[in-house]
């Protein structure tokens, strides 16, 4: 049988590995498909090669899947997230007029972070983000937009391209960034921030990036999209295997796909990041997930949560559901023994432990998945 | 032609944006403004409100550009080209050249297309530049370390240029590989040793 050619298209962060293991350790190869990546030079360009056919399937950032579903911003089409490719990863940092302002504030902690910087801020925060519709937007509003309007303090979202991102805040163009891996690491390296604060400590449990495809692709094409899926799975499995990790930072900086040193991998896939120059590693728990905790479930809850903090009404909801293709995740990985939840909808927010389950082979750990506010996120069925 | 249209040109190259201005200064239109500092465009998008944007599908700017068209005003709001899909065959040729365009809702397709067609044969013009620009780069790059592998086997064999690189190419044949590649080896190898 001749492998089936497959295109797929990406942007050059810590959080593509399960695309590039995928295909370095033919984890693709051996589902029969020849795999090619092609990275994007930014989401908007990625976004239209796949509505326009030139790509078959894309890591995507969750909300942007979403907002095209539901006819958001930009080009719309039916887009279908087969799975999350990856939970959390994101991290917030501000710049060194910002962070002295601030003060010492203890790395990670959401309640006093958020107290210092709206104190530290002078009317304004200018918030750097890849991309409108990003978790990096949503968490950071989430975090900080109910405080800032009591404090009178205005947010104005900033898009930047991750690779600028330490430019933004050197030039102060930006006061604080949330941006995914490397480049808090990098800007940190250069000396002009100081990383505050992790997604993962807003939300305990982000789907960060899916993989996605047009519906009708999806529909026309579901071998392939199971040897997709598979692939993508062990390879993403293997990654969240502790003892591969090491050897996951040198296939990362190695291969051609991220052109980044190993130095600027590693804190993401180590889960370990200097927050200043010149200060240790902190150890972030469940800073970056690939696979454990069933983190490639695409829970239509989390889609939920998604198309609300984007304001769509019932049926936007509705909608935001269906193009999270659980049903197709319980078709093609039971096979290959990814424990099923017995849910497709989970109270999002409601674990603050990691919690035993009820699920098809009986080993299900899911969570925590906790909001740094304490509220349950109830998307309205299945639970 | 339609004077009137404002079209906006998003390019950091000084060079590339003459190269688009000149071509639709050409075909006549004259309402044209080009940003190149990205962090200049909410300001400029704002004051111009353009009816076209151009911006090369490669430029990573394309995100903050899409974000500042989203949050603008509603009755000039500019979105992507590619939403209207009712000419397929000009989406693709814009794609193939590289380029993206941002129109402003409800402009009609017949004054957007011939703007649409001149930046288009411009991108390819400079599209076609640039590749041969880089294969010629390479050609001289390649000419360098063939030539300094020449200059080690001529060394080490104590041989003429030409025997050196009948050497080489019977290194290379023999082994399927390109001239440059075994040169390339040769030189990267020597460069270890010494």
């Amino acid at each position: 049988m001749s492998a089936t050619h497959l295109n797929c298209g990406y942007v050059p962060l810590i959080d593509s590995a399960p695309l590039i293991i995928a295909k370095e350790l033919n984890f693709a190869a051996e589902e029969g498909l020849e795999l090619t990546l092609t990275p994007q030079p930014s989401w908007s360009a990625l976004r239209d090669m796949l509505a326009l056919g030139h790509l078959e399937a894309a890591q995507m950032l969750a909300p942007m899947s979403v907002a095209m579903s539901m006819g958001l911003g930009g080009l719309s089409a039916q887009i279908d997230a087969l799975m999350v490719l990856s939970v959390n990863g994101t991290i917030i940092g501000v710049s060194q007029d910002m962070s002295k302002a601030m003060g010492d504030v203890p790395f990670a902690d959401p309640t006093l972070n958020a107290e210092a910087l709206l104190a530290a801020a002078k009317g304004k925060l200018r918030v750097g983000v890849p991309f409108p519709f990003s978790m990096h937007r949503l968490l950071f509003e989430y975090w900080l937009s109910d405080k800032a309007a009591e404090a009178g303090i205005e947010i104005e979202i900033v898009t930047t391209p991750p690779p600028r991102m330490a430019d933004a805040l050197e030039n102060g163009l930006v006061d604080v960034f949330c941006v995914g891996e490397p480049w808090g690491s990098v800007a940190v390296a250069r000396g002009v921030g100081r990383l505050i604060l992790p997604s993962s400590a807003i939300w305990q449990f982000a789907p960060e990036k899916v993989l996605a495809v047009r519906h009708e692709w999806a529909n026309e094409n579901p071998e392939t999209c199971g040897a997709l899926m598979r692939a993508i799975y062990k390879a993403a499995r293997w990654l969240d295997t502790g003892s591969n990790k090491p050897l996951a930072v040198d296939i990362l900086s190695r291969s051609a796909h991220l052109d980044l040193p190993d130095t600027v991998i590693d804190p993401a896939i180590s889960n370990s990041l200097s927050p200043d120059m010149g200060l240790p590693g902190e150890h972030v728990e469940n800073f970056l997930i690939f696979n454990r905790h069933a983190a490639n479930f695409p829970w239509r809850s989390q889609a939920a949560w998604i198309a609300a903090r984007l304001n769509a009404d019932a049926e936007g909801i509705e909608t935001a559901k269906k193009s999270f293709r659980s049903d197709l995740y319980r078709q093609h990985l039971s096979t290959i023994g990814a424990d099923m939840p017995g849910a497709s909808e989970k109270l999002e927010g409601s674990m603050r432990h990691a919690t035993a389950v009820a699920s098809t082979r009986g080993h299900l750990i899911l969570g925590p998945d906790a909001f740094f506010d304490g509220k349950i996120f109830d998307s309205g069925q299945e639970v | 032609m339609d004077q009137d249209l404002r079209i906006l040109v998003v390019e950091p190259d000084p060079e590339r944006a003459h190269s688009i201005i000149d071509a639709l200064t050409a075909d006549g239109w004259t309402n044209l403004h080009v940003v190149g500092d990205v962090t200049a465009l909410d300001r400029k998008m704002k004051t111009l409100s353009p009816d076209i944007v151009l911006i090369d599908l490669a430029n990573p700017d394309r995100d903050t550009l899409e974000h500042i068209s989203m949050v603008s005003d509603a009755k000039s709001r500019p979105v992507a080209m590619f939403v209207d899909k009712t000419d397929d065959t000009m989406t693709q040729a814009a794609i193939q050249a590289g380029l993206s365009a941002y129109v402003v809702d409800g402009l009609h397709m017949n004054r957007i297309k011939p703007v649409i067609e001149t930046a288009i044969a411009r991108f390819q013009v400079m599209r076609k530049m640039q590749t041969e620009l880089d294969a010629a780069k390479r050609a001289l790059a390649d000419r360098k370390t063939i030539d300094r592998a020449k200059g080690l086997i001529m060394k080490a064999r104590g041989i003429g240029e030409d025997e050196a690189y009948a050497l080489l190419r019977k290194s290379a044949m023999d082994q399927g590989k390109k001239v440059i590649d075994v040169a390339q080896a040769l030189v990267t190898a020597s460069d270890l040793l010494s």
